[in-house]
């Protein structure tokens, strides 16, 4: 009922520009998760040490996810019906929990090694690296 | 469009875990390993909104990406405390005179 309703009131044709506006808000929203997303993979295999890691998964892992999921929402929109409202809703609902969950949990793990006496890298270790780095380019 | 944004936006997501995947097998502790291995559950989430999508059945894939996102951050969260041991107080004064291990370069 409430969704015949909203589609005869509200309903638009797909092609118009306001929604073409839409989907080209949403698909560069994918396109700049991904950047994101290729900035994690980078720091992941690159960083020296755990701590350093764990910056580029956390921050970059948790905006590319919000920005990927709030890029499909509303490239999924085609109506203003009751039922792509509620999908759209479900996926802010995901983003919002996304939000929230990864920082606790990168920091649960953070807490989990350092207590398990795992320690950053110190300035003695950051010389042995420099050598080393400094010698296999000398070869 | 939609469907052709979808297979890009996925294969690409597929392509960059490739990285992530080699952390896991190489790390040189269990915590870099627990980590991506959070990181790639994340990405599952948007992958199932992708899947959803080139099946036309997005309102039903969006349930499973809930579950799984809670799925991941439980399990993130018990390995963590799984990992963090709790040391009685008497123990943690011996363990203040052991020096701390430090990570070989």
């Amino acid at each position: 009922m409430i969704d015949t309703l909203a589609s005869a009131v509200l309903a638009e044709p797909v092609n118009s520009p306001g929604w073409f506006l839409v989907h080209a808000i949403g698909v560069s929203m994918g396109i700049v998760g991904l950047i994101f997303f290729l900035g994690t993979a980078v720091g992941v295999v690159r960083f020296p040490d755990f701590y350093t890691r764990m910056h580029a998964a956390g921050k970059g892992d948790t905006l590319s996810t919000m920005l990927m999921l709030t890029g499909f929402g509303l490239v999924m929109m085609e109506d203003f019906s009751a039922n792509s409202w509620l999908l759209l809703l479900k996926i802010l609902g995901i983003v919002l929990f996304i939000f929230i969950t990864t920082p606790t949990s990168s920091h649960a793990l953070m807490r989990a090694a350092f207590e398990d006496d795992e320690m950053p890298l110190g300035e003695e270790d950051l010389n042995k690296l420099r050598k080393r780095r400094a010698k296999s380019k000398s070869k | 469009m939609k469907e052709w944004f979808a297979i890009i936006m996925g294969a690409s997501l597929l392509v960059l875990m490739i990285p992530i995947l080699y952390r896991i097998i190489v790390g040189p502790t269990g915590f870099d390993r627990i980590l991506c291995a959070n990181v790639i559950g994340t990405k599952t989430a948007v992958i199932l909104v992708i899947i959803g999508t080139l099946f036309d059945r997005v309102d039903m894939f969006v349930d499973f990406a809930i579950a799984y996102a809670l799925l991941n951050f439980v399990g993130a969260i018990v390995v963590s405390r799984y990992f963090n041991r709790t040391v009685p107080l008497q123990e943690m004064e011996k363990d203040k005179a052991k020096p701390r291990r430090r990570l070989k370069a």
